[in-house]
């Protein structure tokens, strides 16, 4: 088993493993960022350079370092090979351009996006972004199309990361949408306006990094960070039934699958959690599932945020609450734990 | 009702010709040879009709053919007159002085880059290097390069493809003599 | 003189017809590869001659051929890059265009060095009229048993096929023409494998340039010792210069690498000087991709020596002072050439041939020509210049295929040797005229004056 070196810490990994997964298996805090790559669809990733890593030394046979910045998630590790990834500057910089890149013809519409909280794209910018423009010509704009009922297509924001291509092609059994046209002007694109449905369409709107392919039926309802995402199931003849349900309230505004540490499309029992349409699209009610309990959300995630805000509004209404008291005396709470200022109690 | 977009028998067996020089199941191959007869066929442009056809015949599925057909500049996407000077304007020829023939062309035939006459008689096209630096400036139309250009070889070329009935397309030599 | 191996007969009447080319010695190579060679000996003779692939990358041929994978009962294909496209290069339309059957030989006596039964010549969509050419002349060889089953009596099969291609620049990249060979858009492959192990169907493939394909013939005809003899260090043989730009006699010139570019444009041989009597200014040496270089730096290296036409002594000096050989588009600038507007031309060819797979190329390539098409028409500024500057160099060994990097280096190198050109479009603006007739050819809405 090749042993490789990725940013100062070594790992021995299976024949054939890619720098990408490689440092995946290392951490999160050593993996470089994707926005093509996806573990669950075959020949994905390239494209995007977002995830380029020097190699400072090629192999233990051949101990030269490779003379261009390579994509980590299509290069397999070599024995003893070296690769610098958060601590090259010349990959931050290069990274840093490649944002920059995927931004200039970006529209930024971030406050009508529905991917906004969960876009790979914000969080990408925001690590390596610049806080200011340096493209001062108008922003491409591509005539809008329609591709049916479910599946709402905003093509400015597209990155062209091919997913939803490979997800058509791999996911679902017959592909109606590809990139057409090339270079500035490539698009996603059914060519005339046919809808994409069919039983497992629905996972374009699950792996598009970005708000490009978004769920019609959650358009506009509510920004995701006012969500509650819950784990549930349901016996289904299609898919795994394994979901993740997104409530306001009582209500079931979205269903997705279930997504693991990388923001991809969780596994289930071995195999790829896709969910079927109709578990997608149809099944909205708290009645059709199973409830597994809360989604375990990342802590860095906009999403969580919402949950540590329903803290602080507690804390707040205690500390009005005190304020009011005469002094001296103590505020009961059933939930009193919840304060940290409680522990003396 | 009869389909508007069939290949003549003539045409079929040629077609067939071209999927024969590729191994079996690799029939998409042809995808490119058969799209420019397609568009020799059907009335120099391709439609989503004749692209669907070429899809039938091929026994691949339409969206492969639309992605390769808006990919490659030589498919017209759009209808274009029965000639279409396509003039270069890459380096070369910029220096040699293919804007006066662009502008040339423009003022001559009335219309701008990329627009085709009334009449539908010509189409003027923009395009990047064809292969003709060392006789810069230089046009193509049909399957013909005209080169050395000057704006007298324009106007003679212009005037004798003016009454031709005749398209031009990729797919056979028609050149004008010019002399 | 200088030697002439693929030109030799160029000016013989009828020298595209089968009789005529074997009259003056053709197809002998085949039939002495057939009869008296076995497959690795071609190989030998191939590497021993130094022949370096003609298209622009210069790769060694003979150790190309040698990496290709030999998988039992799997074919292996040979693919001939005949998509010439790089700005400036026009030779291999005029090879094929007059003497098609010296490519056939080569073809010929390449796929029995490799092993290959079917092999293919993908041209591009433009040349449809050489690619009618090359298919009379392929079956004039079928007709002569040159093709087909059992050639001249050896037992081996070969079966060669002309494609055409439909305009796209990116397709003269191997693997994107692999792809567009297979029916699809010409996106480059993400290598490795790359096709020496995962071709044509995922099979075993070779792809050599035209040149260099019909450069095996005299390589196998007298040997690549001799071969190896002509030129000049590693820079062996000859090579197919296309000239073009502000040059007296234009044309495509057969050299002995190692001729110096002084006698190459000023000799009558040649090129024969600049045209109306004027001064030279910049020259293109190797198609669009390469680095422009000033009149004083092509002529003579930055230490003061002559340079030399060959892989080695264009590039003398790196990138700092020096360029590349590349496809060998030569393209010569008069004092009057505008340096901005000329990288303009090719800023905006790379834009509309950019694929669009990867980000920094479909992004950067349109940006730089917005930004240059603003510096030419007045409105830009100084810092405009450094922006350029900058994206050219986070585009550059950042994406898939050497797209990439054919669209920065013409920018660099325009900024580097010409900086002050782009200053004073800067400082003292343009006629607006221009700006209407980008507007009007791009589509877009005129602004207001």
């Amino acid at each position: 088993m090749p042993k490789v070196t990725i940013d100062g810490i070594t790992i021995e990994v299976p024949n054939g493993t890619t720098i990408l997964e490689a440092a995946r298996m290392i951490g999160p805090e050593v993996a470089p960022p994707t926005m093509c790559y996806y573990s669950k669809l075959k020949t994905s990733g390239g494209y995007c350079r977002t995830c380029l890593v020097k190699v400072s030394q090629g192999s233990e046979k051949d101990p030269r370092p490779m003379p261009k910045p390579v994509a980590s998630c299509r290069t397999q590790v070599m024995d003893g090979m070296v690769v610098e990834n958060n601590t090259s500057a010349e990959i931050q910089e290069a990274r840093a351009g490649v944002v920059e890149f995927l931004l200039v013809n970006h529209p930024l519409d971030c406050p009508v996006c529905d991917q906004a909280g969960e876009c790979h794209l914000q969080d990408l910018g925001y690590e390596h972004g610049k806080s200011e423009t340096r493209y001062d010509f108008p922003r491409r704009e591509f005539e809008k199309k329609d591709i049916g009922d479910k599946i709402q297509l905003h093509m400015n924001r597209c990155i062209l990361c091919y997913r939803c291509v490979k997800t058509a092609d791999q996911v679902t059994d017959c592909r109606v949408h590809g990139v057409l046209n090339r270079g500035e002007v490539a698009e996603i694109s059914t060519y005339i306006e046919k809808s994409i449905n069919n039983d497992f369409s629905g996972n374009v709107i699950d792996v598009c990094p970005v708000g490009a392919l978004t769920d019609k039926t959650f358009r506009f309802q509510s920004r995701v960070w006012f969500t509650k995402p819950v784990d549930a199931h349901r016996d289904c003849d299609k898919c795994c039934g394994h979901v993740r349900l997104w409530y306001k309230g009582d209500d079931v505004l979205r269903v997705t699958a279930r997504k693991d540490q990388w923001g991809e499309v969780a596994d289930h029992d071995g195999k790829t959690g896709w969910i079927c349409n109709t578990c997608r699209f149809d099944k909205k009610n708290t009645s059709d599932w199973v409830i597994d309990g809360p989604s375990q959300i990342s802590r860095h995630s906009v999403i969580s945020a919402n949950h540590y805000n329903s803290l602080k509004a507690l804390k707040a209404s205690i500390d009005r609450q005190k304020a009011a008291l005469p002094h001296g005396e103590k505020v009961t709470l059933g939930h009193g734990a919840l304060d940290p200022n409680n522990e003396s109690k | 009702m009869e389909k508007k977009y069939q290949f003549s028998p003539e045409t079929m067996a040629v077609v067939q010709k071209m999927i024969s020089r590729y191994p079996n199941g690799k029939q998409k191959s042809a995808l490119l040879p058969v799209l420019h007869v397609a568009q020799a066929e059907f009335d120099g442009w391709l439609s989503s009709e004749a692209m669907d056809y070429v899809a039938e015949v091929l026994q691949i599925t339409p969206i492969e053919v639309y992605e390769v057909a808006s990919f490659y500049s030589m498919y017209n996407l759009k209808p274009v007159g029965k000639c279409v000077l396509e003039v270069c304007r890459t380096s070369s020829c910029w220096l040699m002085g293919s804007e006066d023939i662009v502008k040339h062309l423009e003022k001559k035939l009335g219309i701008k880059d990329g627009e085709t006459t009334a009449d539908g008689q010509f189409t003027i096209k923009t395009v990047e290097c064809l292969g003709s630096c060392g006789t810069a400036p230089m046009l193509q139309c049909g399957s013909d390069f005209y080169e050395n250009l000057t704006l007298e070889k324009v106007d003679r070329l212009v005037e004798n493809l003016r009454n031709d009935a005749e398209r031009r397309v990729y797919t056979k030599d028609q050149k004008v003599n010019m002399d | 003189m200088g030697k002439k191996l693929l030109l030799e007969h160029i000016d013989v009447p009828g020298i595209r017809t089968l009789n005529v080319y074997r009259q003056k010695g053709g197809y002998e190579t085949l039939k002495k590869a057939l009869t008296s060679m076995t497959p690795d000996q071609i190989v030998e003779e191939v590497k021993t001659s130094g022949l370096r692939g003609r298209g622009g990358a210069g790769f060694p041929t003979g150790m190309k051929w040698s990496f290709l994978a030999k998988p039992e009962g799997v074919p292996r294909y040979l693919v001939c890059n005949a998509d010439e496209s790089e700005p400036g290069t026009f030779k291999d339309r005029y090879l094929m265009e007059h003497i098609p059957h010296i490519l056939i030989e080569g073809m010929i006596v390449s796929s029995f060095a490799l092993g290959a039964n079917t092999s293919y010549i993908y041209i591009r969509g433009e040349y449809f009229y050489v690619a009618r050419i090359l298919e009379a002349a392929i079956q004039e060889a079928y007709d002569a048993g040159l093709l087909g089953k059992n050639i001249m009596g050896s037992g081996y099969d070969l079966d060669l096929y002309v494609q055409v291609g439909a305009g796209a620049y990116i397709c003269g990249e191997e693997t994107a023409l692999l792809e567009s060979l297979e029916g699809k858009r010409g996106n480059p492959r993400i290598k490795p494998p790359f096709p020496a192990i995962a071709g044509l169907y995922g099979c075993p493939t070779v792809v050599n340039n035209v040149e260099t394909i019909a450069a095996v013939v005299p390589i196998v005809k007298d040997g690549g010792a001799a071969y190896a003899q002509i030129g000049i260090g590693k820079s062996t043989g000859t090579k197919l210069i296309s000239a073009s730009g502000h040059l007296n006699k234009p044309g495509v010139y057969e050299i002995e690498l190692g001729l110096p570019v002084e006698e190459f444009i000023y000799s009558e041989e040649y090129c024969g000087g600049i045209k109306n009597g004027k001064q030279l200014k910049a020259v293109v040496a190797g198609g669009s991709s390469v680095p422009i270089l000033p009149a004083h730096l092509i002529l003579k290296t930055a230490t003061g020596e002559p340079r030399l036409m060959s892989y080695e002594g264009l590039s003398e000096g790196g990138f700092a002072t020096g360029t590349m050989l590349g496809s060998g588009g030569f393209i010569a600038m008069d004092e009057d050439t505008s340096i901005v507007k000329n990288l303009w031309t090719f800023s905006r060819f790379y834009h509309h041939e950019s694929c669009g797979q990867c980000s920094p190329c479909r992004e950067g390539t349109g940006w730089m020509e917005k930004i240059l098409h603003k510096i030419l028409h007045g409105h830009g500024t100084l810092s405009d210049v450094d922006l350029l500057w900058d994206i050219q160099s986070k585009i550059e060994g950042k994406t898939i295929c050497p797209l990439g990097d054919a669209a920065a280096w013409p920018v660099a190198s325009a900024i580097r040797h010409f900086r002050h050109e782009f200053e004073e479009y800067v400082k003292a603006g343009h006629s607006i005229k221009d700006v209407k007739h980008y507007y009007r050819i791009n589509h877009l809405p005129e602004p207001a004056n």
